[in-house]
């Protein structure tokens, strides 16, 4: 599936719910399906800034694909984390950095969120585009 | 109970809207209090009838907001029951009425000197006052508390020696809700011939304040949190102290004489007013403080009390429920954790009931640190919660807690 296709699934999934309990409890369900980040990687170095519970993630380069692993010590960042990596793990660089993440909007994640929140998933975004785009310059090199 | 609460509640229109189709259950009050209508008809008021500039024209307007916001000044004094007017310093909050202090003291803190403060206080009885010991290259000394949230008195007795300057305290924690023995505590540092501060912020709105019975050098309060307007607060000072230290900032109104060599300053309390102060807030403030006299501080605490009594007794009965302070003398504000449960997750949901309390650091990370916690969900409770809004926590906390286990 390309990342395009497991955004519109997750919307599918999402628009099922009308209630926001409903969908925060999705979110809590998402969260148990997340990739464990190797215990080895759950260091400061890993940990993203500006989130307000901690989130650590990782990225590994696997025949041209980034898988990502992460962990939170809160249930609904990791289904927030969770949400990303479904959509955008196992896909090469170029496609992570050109994925719009449009579905984002249309859940209305962003604008539901507290205000710390939200900023927690904007550096959640930006630290997996880093990722990519210093795997992108490694397999050019 | 015969606390009017219902009648109460038709004062405050904002409390009567829908969060997330929820009704709103407003437990954020440690945070900032909602406004009566009195409030906010006295500052329409103002600026429909009475906005000028004080203390400057002899115009007519002019007469009357100067009139007006000195009446609201004696109003404070009568509420905290200080000496004289003259005491009652107008800023524009408990944070710039503490850094005020924390720099017109400047030049009585010298090297090696100790600045003292509690495990419990606010980062604005904190900072102002660690930083004031850096630049001076004085010891800021930490009086502990213990795991229930009271303070260590026998610490803070051996550690009021000559080197103290100052020892800086908070009336009531904003975390804990535990109240210090402030009255005990000054006398004790009287003895020694150390001046108090106290951040009153939560402790004029939760306790009877009278200045001279605590026998306070220094008491800092925030209009906001007693029902009143943001940008507006008071710097209490006992006269002699505030006659002997400088002025803060220099401006229009706090001058007497100005020359191109020299200038000579207003007299108290003007010296510490420098600018155009904030008149509408002054007169906020004032109807707040008019509107909790009619309703009675001793009724409000008994409320308080009582709401805080169901919720700890409902709340307690959640599975791996643990309270932040457990202070016998405690009031309106509940901090709690679950185990297992990140106090984001279960304030996110408390939320999205339409509970709306504090979750994170309460600004106090020196506090967060000693309980070795990233933070507590905290409700705290104002005059205008009613017991089944407590019920609403209690059964919104049990859902969110079985959604996140
Ligand atoms: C105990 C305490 N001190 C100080 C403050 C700071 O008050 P303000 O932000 O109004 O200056 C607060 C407010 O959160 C408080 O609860």
């Amino acid at each position: 599936m390309t990342i395009a296709e497991k955004e519109q699934e997750i919307l599918e999934t999402f628009s099922m719910f009308e209630d926001w309990m409903d969908k925060y409890a999705y979110l809590i369900e998402l969260g148990k399906e997340l990739p464990l980040i190797d215990q080895q990687y759950k260091t400061n170095q890993y940990l993203i800034s500006g989130c307000q519970s901690r989130v650590w993630l990782y990225a590994d380069l696997m025949d041209g694909k980034v898988i990502f692993t992460a962990d939170s010590d809160a249930v609904i960042t990791k289904g927030i984390v969770s949400l990303l990596v479904k959509a955008l793990s196992g896909h090469a660089p170029d496609e992570i950095l050109k994925a719009d993440l449009g579905f984002l909007e249309v859940i209305g994640l962003k604008e539901h969120l507290s205000p710390t929140r939200a900023n927690g998933l904007t550096s959640m975004i930006k630290q997996i585009q880093l990722y990519a785009k210093a795997y992108q310059i490694k397999m050019k090199q | 109970m015969n606390f009017p609460v219902d009648e109460i509640r038709k004062d405050f229109p904002i409390l009567d809207q829908k969060v997330n189709g929820r009704p709103l259950v407003y437990f954020d009050n440690a945070a900032t209090t909602q406004k009566p209508m009195a409030v906010i008809n006295r500052i329409s008021e103002y600026y429909l009838k009475e906005n000028s500039n004080v203390h400057r024209g002899v115009h007519h307007l002019s007469q009357l907001a100067t009139e007006a916001y000195e009446n609201a000044r004696e109003s404070v004094r009568k509420f905290i029951n200080a000496g004289s007017k003259s005491e009652i310093i107008f800023t524009r909050g408990t944070t710039e009425s503490i850094n005020m202090l924390a720099t017109i003291v400047e030049s009585r803190v010298n090297e090696g000197d100790e600045i003292l403060v509690t495990a419990m206080e606010h980062h604005s009885n904190f900072v102002p006052w660690q930083q004031l010991c850096l630049r001076k290259r004085a010891n800021l000394k930490i009086v502990p508390i213990s795991q229930q949230g009271v303070l260590d008195m026998d610490f803070l007795k051996k550690a009021l020696n000559p080197r103290v300057k100052f020892l800086a305290v908070t009336h009531i924690s904003n975390v804990l809700g535990t109240i210090n023995p402030v009255k005990e505590i000054v006398k004790l540092a009287h003895e020694k011939g150390i001046p108090v501060v106290i951040d009153g912020a939560q402790g004029i709105v939760h306790s009877k304040v009278d200045v001279q019975d605590i026998d306070a050098d220094f008491y800092a309060f925030s209009g906001h949190k007693i029902y009143g307007p943001m940008g507006i607060g008071v710097l209490y000072g006992r006269e002699s102290w505030l006659n002997s230290l400088p002025p803060y900032q220099f401006g229009g109104e706090m001058v007497e004489k100005v020359g191109f060599d020299m200038t000579t300053f207003n007299h108290l309390p003007y010296k510490y007013e420098a600018g155009t102060p904030n008149v509408a807030g002054a007169l906020g403030l004032e109807a707040a403080l008019h509107y909790i006299d009619n309703l009675g501080m001793d009724k409000i605490i008994e409320h308080e009390d009582y709401l805080l009594k169901i919720a700890t007794k409902k709340l307690s009965e959640i599975e791996g429920m643990k309270f932040v302070g457990e202070a016998p003398d405690k009031t309106a504000a509940l901090s709690f954790l679950v185990e297992g449960i990140h106090p984001y997750d279960l304030g996110t949901l408390l939320d999205q009931m339409g509970v709306a309390v504090r979750t994170g650091h309460h600004c106090a990370d020196p506090l967060m640190d000693f309980y070795g916690v990233p933070g507590t969900v905290r409700a705290s409770f104002g005059l205008y919660n009613t017991e089944e809004e407590v019920s609403k926590l209690v059964d919104a906390a049990k859902k969110a807690v079985q959604m996140l286990r």
